[in-house]
């Protein structure tokens, strides 16, 4: 059993198709970037509600683009890479509307006020956006914790469907935070 | 949604059957290759004398000198792709450079200063300027279009070490054609066709290779 903490291993342990290892790889990541996206938003002066959702645009990519990690070398330097990328990627659009906001509305009262909620906002939103189908699946799966069997089975549909539905509502969420949000 | 649930969507999703990077970029250039050899063939392909040219330094220096910036450029494509870019991603260049420089300079030691001129400018630039472009276009619209599944630090870099990648791809179909060996010509024209194709490269990963 690799040690708890090495996140290379669990990744290693993960690509051989060890899901209990890639839960935890993903728990301990979404801490650590949590603590970076909570400091990067406080050192560029602006509110945390919106902390979770970037949380979570970065597990995404890292999740959709882990071929990108050399397995030779640690994983910490490539995930600290993403998380910084996603945060400048979100701060850097949030300048432009900041900017944009002050060219078009430099003589109204304040408009943009913070909702202090600290879940992820956007991928409620996006979550009902999505076809029906997909929405049921990645309700059972994530929300309700059946496997993917399961669904599959109550749904009347074969595993490797369910999986390809799971894999394109994923691939639709992460679209979805570069295109629709701020 | 919450992160916990997130993340069980993506354990359910798995991470099982991982494609190493390396083999990915292989692949898309293979496909691209296999398109360009078909247009190389049927617009101007191999010279007829191929069998002497063989014999002659000059061509099979031109041949290391293309083949050799086509693997280079290989790695400098995948470090490319990576969020986590090593700090001098070009130093990979390096050996291809000093190789140019010693073969220039071999050149100029050899030939008498009144040929200099003809041997840099050839018979063929005119050819060479459009054609390894267009021997390029298949490698780089498949390297892009498999760049973007990756993670590159910098869209417009990786779309920049791409172009290069498809240049020299290119280059390396062309280079059967051409009759101009002289390492002053491939210095000149081989050059700047592939920065042409690096600067197309790095606009279009600006614009496409964005995540």
């Amino acid at each position: 059993m690799a040690c708890p903490d090495d996140l290379s291993a669990l990744m290693r342990l993960a690509r051989q198709g060890d899901d209990d290892a890639y839960r935890r790889l993903l728990d301990r990541v979404a801490i650590r970037l949590r603590l970076v996206v909570r400091r990067g938003l406080a050192a560029a002066g602006r509110g945390q509600s919106e902390c979770e959702d970037i949380v979570q645009e970065a597990l995404l990519a890292m999740h959709l683009k882990r071929d990108t990690w050399d397995g030779q070398r640690p994983i910490e330097p490539w995930l600290r890479a993403i998380a910084q990328h996603k945060l400048m990627d979100y701060l850097r659009r949030r300048g432009l509307r900041d900017h944009v906001d002050i060219d078009e509305w430099s003589n109204a009262p304040e408009l943009a006020v913070e909702v202090g909620t600290p879940a992820a906002i956007d991928s409620r939103r996006l979550l009902e956006s999505l076809p029906e189908r997909q929405r049921t699946i990645v309700r059972e799966i994530s929300l309700e914790g059946h496997s993917a069997a399961d669904v599959a089975a109550r749904l009347g549909m074969s595993e490797g469907a369910v999986r390809v539905a799971l894999h394109r509502a994923l691939k639709a969420l992460a679209a979805f935070y570069r295109r629709e949000r701020p | 949604m919450k992160t916990e649930q997130l993340v069980e969507a993506l354990v359910a999703d798995g991470t099982a059957g991982a494609r190493p990077l390396a083999r990915s970029i292989v692949l898309a250039l293979a496909g691209g290759i296999a398109v360009s050899l078909v247009v190389f063939f049927l617009t101007l392909g191999i010279r007829p004398d191929i069998r002497s040219a063989l014999a002659t330094w000059r061509f099979d220096l031109k041949v290391v000198m293309v083949l050799l910036g086509l693997v280079l450029a290989f790695g400098v494509c995948r470090d490319c792709a990576r969020p986590d870019l090593p700090r001098h991603p070009l130093r990979r260049l390096l050996p291809l450079l000093v190789l140019v420089v010693a073969a220039v300079a071999i050149e100029l030691a050899l030939v008498p200063e009144p040929s200099w001129r003809q041997r840099l400018v050839g018979s063929n630039s005119m050819i060479c300027l459009p054609m390894v472009p267009l021997f390029s276009l298949a490698p780089l619209v498949a390297v892009l279009a498999m760049l973007r599944r990756a993670a590159p630090a910098s869209p417009a870099l990786a779309g920049a070490a791409a172009g290069l990648l498809a240049a020299l791809s290119g280059a390396s179909l062309y280079a059967f054609h051409c009759f101009d060996d002289s390492p002053l010509f491939v210095a000149t024209w081989y050059s700047l066709a592939t920065l042409a194709m690096v600067a197309v490269g790095a606009v279009a990963g600006h614009r496409l290779l964005r995540w």
